[in-house]
């Protein structure tokens, strides 16, 4: 099949050590947190893989790490067969950059208060020398605002004169902008009340059809994954539990992690169907569990869970880490 | 059964120099003792507004115009502060949304909890130390007795919110006053508050008032909801009843927006535009531009709450007093 972006090994630590003179003076050692910790997906083209996890679990740094807003500490990230980390070094890192766009979380901090809607769409064609006329460009990004939803008259205004909808609309097309093929959203409706989070959600699925886009989407809320996705890959503590198709995993859930988030989820039909209840909390990432670090928390977890950390196996087509599973426990 | 709290046409309003602004108007509404109510809405509905008001802590300059609130028969919205002081987490307990920034963080958890207790329960020191333990093991914190020493940073986000609940529940409270309590969480622990919530309250026999713009948090637990719009209740009813049956055009806006977890849409349904901004609520009915179903009357007279099937709609599609409306014209 077409694979847009291929992920193998991914791995990022950020050091949190105490500062030297600490360090000495308490004899602290130095301290890291594996953000991500060897986690390995691809996406085909025209596909949308869904990242889903709670706080911290390194579902952000992935994505800071894929349109190389990070290093990583090891691993690669391949895009249309080229990697990267050396792309980027090299004399096509514009070119790169061109293809793969980022839409943040917060529309509010993304965009520039200081400067009219017309600049900032703009931006990235001006930046990549993509159209150097003056009215040219104006036909361009009243076009692009168009295409979201917007009017083009709308380009004269500043970010605060627009809801928090509208601006996350003006963020999708300042992506858009140099026509990318790849879409990293970053929780993209989170800071979104849910009746405009509707909005943004069907322009967004509008765009993947008309345009071909390929999107990684990051979030939290495990209904909007439902919605947007074709691949979903399940983060807890820097790693993939589970990774499978959209229609599996919400049917036939593998990993007891995946099920625990499915059972929390509240019941808006209110079809009374029984639910486990969810127990304990994500573990301190900087001193995560031995073994399978959701051992503390899993009803099934045996001597095994404990000691040894279980490799992302594949089972026909769906990839789960979990001993529990890989031997017919559950 | 008399109802517990009683508001009547609550209006709130906040002088600007460029002219007061309504923040409430007309809201009404009751809560009988040990009954749970939702209130739902989107970010600028009012509905935080709406509890702030009841519990007597509008900031400056919002203030309460007109109406009444009634608590126990007794009119609580025009008492002077002291008197408010002790009704307030003796009668009235209140959760806010951030545990964080609801406890002290320069005392320890069972300071904080004993003070409360004391202030509105005659115990002396042991015995209130000893209540704050048991509550504390009622919010299900493990080890309670060695937590109760500890500040409330060497909390995590959910424990903090237990700690939380256990301070509201302190003065044993016929109310309380829960401000997104959970919206600051993981959607696992989410799941283990409100159920926690739910429980607890139902034990202590509190009536809740739960404010939340999540829909499916207000199905797993409330009895009615209140859905607000624009400073408004736009519909009151049991909760069955709004989410299956939804008697204004706003409510089933909203619930269509939401994702769900057992349909499969291509495309969510959106309510198009935003909520006005308070110094530009549209004539007549304020969802009168965004609605589906909009008529002639819509625009001219704003619609009170009218009885609808099993629920009360703020809507003329709802009035039977008038000439039969053909089909809708825009």
């Amino acid at each position: 099949m077409n694979v847009l972006v291929e992920v193998r090994d991914l791995v990022k630590t950020f050091d949190v050590s105490a500062p030297w003179l600490n360090r000495v003076i308490e004899r602290k050692p130095r301290q890291r947190v594996h953000a991500v910790d060897g986690i390995s997906f691809s996406i085909e083209r025209g596909t949308t893989l869904a990242l889903v996890g709670e706080s911290g679990c390194g579902k952000s740094t992935v994505a800071r790490l894929l349109v190389g807003l990070q290093a990583p500490t090891a691993g690669e990230v391949h895009f249309g067969h080229r990697n990267i980390a050396l792309t980027l070094a090299s004399q096509d890192a514009a070119a790169l950059r061109r293809r793969m766009q980022m839409i943040f979380q917060d529309p509010f901090a993304s965009l520039n208060p200081r400067w009219k809607v017309h600049q900032i769409v703009a931006e990235p064609l001006t930046e990549h020398g993509l159209v150097t006329d003056r009215a040219q460009l104006k036909a361009k990004v009243g076009e692009l605002l168009q295409s979201v939803g917007l009017a083009s008259v709308d380009m004269e205004k500043f970010p605060h004169q627009f809801s928090g909808g509208q601006r996350q609309r003006i963020s999708i097309a300042r992506a858009l902008a140099t026509e990318p093929e790849f879409l990293v959203c970053d929780e993209p409706t989170s800071a979104l009340d849910v009746s405009v989070q509707a909005q943004v959600l069907n322009i967004m699925k509008d765009l993947q059809r008309s345009r071909g886009l390929t999107y990684l989407f990051i979030s939290h809320n495990l209904a909007v994954v439902r919605h947007v996705s074709d691949q979903v890959g399940v983060m807890y503590l820097g790693r993939v539990v589970e990774l499978a198709p959209k229609a599996e995993i919400f049917a036939r859930p593998r990993h007891p992690y995946t099920r625990m988030l499915l059972d929390a989820i509240p019941d808006i039909a209110m079809s009374g169907r029984a639910r486990t209840p969810v127990q304990g909390e994500v573990p301190n990432p900087l001193s995560p569990p031995s073994g399978c670090s959701f051992h503390p928390r899993c009803p099934h977890a045996n001597e095994r869970c404990r000691v040894e950390r279980p490799a992302l196996l594949s089972l026909n087509g769906i990839q789960v880490a979990c001993h529990a599973v890989a031997e017919g426990r559950i | 059964m008399p109802a517990l709290l009683e508001v009547k046409n609550l209006r709130v309003e906040f002088p600007t120099r460029r002219g007061t602004l309504v923040a409430l108007d007309d809201v009404s509404f009751d809560i009988s003792p040990g009954e749970i109510l939702g209130v739902v809405g989107e970010s600028g509905a009012g509905k935080s507004l709406t509890g702030a008001a009841i519990i007597g802590l509008l900031d400056p300059p919002g203030r309460v115009a007109g109406g009444e609130i009634r608590f126990q028969g007794q009119r609580i919205d025009a008492l002077p502060y002291e008197q408010m002081r002790r009704m307030r987490g003796k009668h009235i307990g209140a959760i806010f949304q951030d545990p964080l920034t609801s406890l002290n963080p320069l005392f320890t958890v069972g300071r904080q909890l004993v003070e409360t207790i004391q202030a509105h329960l005659p115990l002396d020191a042991a015995k209130a130390r000893q209540r704050a333990i048991d509550l504390l093991k009622e919010t299900g914190i493990p080890a309670a007795e060695a937590r109760i020493d500890q500040y409330p940073h060497q909390f995590s986000g959910g424990m903090r919110q237990r700690v939380v609940i256990a301070l509201a529940l302190a003065g044993n409270p016929q109310l309380i006053v829960a401000d997104e309590p959970t919206t600051a969480l993981d959607v696992s622990i989410q799941a283990q508050i409100i159920s926690l919530l739910k429980r607890l309250c139902k034990e202590h026999g509190a009536a809740v008032m739960l404010v939340t713009h999540d829909m499916g948090v207000i199905a797993e637990t409330c009895d009615r909801v209140a859905v607000m719009y624009a400073g408004r209740v736009a519909e009151i009813g049991p909760v069955n009843d709004v989410i299956h049956a939804p008697a204004h055009p706003y409510t089933a806006g909203l619930m269509g927006s939401i994702p769900a977890m057992d349909v499969d849409r291509e495309r969510l349904l959106q309510i198009d535009g935003a909520m006005p901004r308070l110094n530009a609520i549209p004539r007549g009915c304020a969802f009168n531009p965004r609605c589906p179903k909009v008529f002639e009357r819509c625009r001219e007279q704003r619609p009170d709450l009218l009885a609808a099937g099993a629920t009360r709609a703020a809507c003329w599609l709802h009035d039977t007093s008038a000439p039969a409306v053909v089909g809708g014209t825009r």
